[in-house]
């Protein structure tokens, strides 16, 4: 049985067509994918991402539990409200999720995880925090907008409460402020500048109203996909599992090495993955010739191995299929893709294609 | 609701026939199919020349979202396509029934229109 968010009715009511997504009801477009993608590109675009879980982390030691379950160091976090991107591993270095931590204050973590691993991240983070005194609080009644886009902030201020707008005035990126109870970060998933938007399920409705009405446009999943995958962001499930560690699926530099005496769960494994020699690089693709990449497409690299896409698709930006695919540690600059048993030429470049509106 | 044109023949898996005077067969995806896919970004056609069987599959349409087969709904030689597709494949999803067309067939016996859906039923067949 599907979940529905509170912003299902609103869904339907915009035109959305909707589609299963990790066990809950989400609109997939609202009419064209391409027009969603190029809208947050140019302009400003929402998306219901209250599927997601909001988890509260309190105690007094919750900073020391913190450093223990995650691969990135929340001792990076020195101003309340700043944000990071961490993995959470197990003991053998495979990556159960990724999240973002926000620092709220000395005793208060906020943590977004994914939906698709719901089940599975709140029984590994309830079976670590008592050890620590730490209080697991899920805010499943928070529901959660994201808007983005280069004039996504212009926009949502105009229809934001005032409590909330001078709240989120000159924060800067990778922040977030807590306002009673909403709470915004200028976050997101996109690779554009913009906000996510937690606030009370009661008030998700009417705010998405006000902001369609001030010219943010609802865009759905398939638009979300492609414009994450252009700014070289990973996708959990796709890009990396519990079958690969952080450093074969592009993710090294999100994992803290100093201090060398902190602990965290999976430490052991990797630094051993890492003396040995990584084999494997995530890096991004861009296919020379006429087709689309898709994940688990097989790449070939001329006297070298073989490697996997492990996200693709035609980039609305680009005019130009792109991918992220793991391959041997030696591969260059250039590859070939089996598609359909046509092998297609295609160049290596970093895993990030498009920021901020622009080809990189 | 999409469009479903009386005068065509339809397939379960989505492709439209339309029986021209010369006694060809002009071939592409219905409305519907193209609904389904979203915006379609890439076609493979098929080699002008080549003999296919009905059910093989011939062509490839791929959206942003998703790659999907077209199959032969008739068996024949395959003797034009549609080149203005590789350029513009979201003539598709403008206009399925008319310039999206895929390819043309002249087919190696007629007996197999039969086996093909009216305009009727393939409405049911799509209906929810």
């Amino acid at each position: 049985m599907s979940q529905k968010t509170v912003l299902y009715d609103k869904h339907v009511e915009y035109g959305g067509k909707m589609v299963d997504f990790a066990g809950w009801q989400m609109p997939v477009n609202y009419g064209s994918q391409m027009e969603e993608h190029h809208q947050v590109r140019q302009d400003a675009g929402m998306f219901d991402v209250s599927h997601m879980t909001i988890v509260d982390l309190k105690g007094e030691r919750v900073r020391e539990f913190l450093r223990y379950l995650l691969a990135n160091d929340v001792n990076k976090l020195k101003e309340p409200g700043k944000a990071l991107y961490s993995c959470m591993l197990r003991e053998d270095g495979g990556v159960i999720d990724d999240l973002i931590v926000y620092y709220m204050n000395d005793g208060w973590y906020r943590m977004v995880v994914n939906a698709g691993t719901h089940d599975k991240d709140m029984a590994w983070i309830n079976k670590q925090a008592p050890a620590f005194g730490v209080e697991v609080d899920e805010r499943a009644s928070v529901a959660m907008i994201a808007v983005q886009g280069p004039k996504a902030i212009e926009k949502a201020i105009q229809v934001l409460p005032l409590d909330v707008v001078e709240a989120v005035t000159d924060m800067r990126r990778f922040f977030g402020v807590d306002c009673g109870e909403w709470f915004v970060g200028r976050t997101g998933y996109t690779g554009e500048d913009g906000f996510e938007i937690m606030l009370p399920e009661s008030e998700a409705p009417a705010l998405w109203d006000k902001l369609a009405h001030a010219g943010v446009k609802p865009c759905g999943l398939g638009a979300r996909d492609t414009l994450r995958l252009e700014a070289g962001m990973n996708l959990y499930g796709s890009d990396m599992t519990e079958e690969t560690s952080p450093l074969v699926s592009g993710l090294g530099w999100t994992i803290a090495w100093e201090p060398q005496d902190r602990d965290f769960i999976g430490r052991a494994a990797i630094e051993q993955e890492r003396e040995q020699g990584v084999k494997q690089k995530i890096v991004g693709l861009i296919l020379e010739e006429r087709g689309v990449l898709r994940g688990h497409q097989k790449v070939v690299v001329e006297n070298i191995g073989e490697g996997e896409i492990t996200s693709g698709t035609f980039s609305p930006t680009l005019k130009q299929s792109i991918a992220l695919a793991r391959v041997p540690a030696e591969t260059g600059d250039t590859c070939q893709v089996d598609i359909r048993g046509k092998l297609l030429n295609a160049r290596v470049v970093k895993p990030v294609f498009v920021r901020d509106g622009q080809a990189v | 609701m999409s469009e479903i044109p009386s005068e065509l023949m339809y397939t379960k898996s989505h492709e439209w026939v339309r029986l021209e005077s010369d006694g060809t067969a002009t071939i592409g995806i219905t409305d519907h199919a193209q609904e389904l896919l979203g915006d379609l970004v890439f076609v493979e056609l098929p080699e002008v020349g080549s003999d296919l069987a009905a059910g093989d599959a011939c062509c490839v349409v791929e959206s942003v979202k998703a790659a999907s087969d077209v199959y032969m709904p008739i068996t024949g030689e395959i003797i034009e396509v549609n080149d203005m597709l590789v350029d513009e494949p979201e003539t598709i999803n403008d206009s399925a029934f008319d310039d999206g067309w895929l390819f043309r067939v002249q087919p190696s016996s007629e007996v197999e229109f039969d086996d093909l859906l009216d305009a009727d039923t393939y409405e049911a067949e799509i209906a929810d």
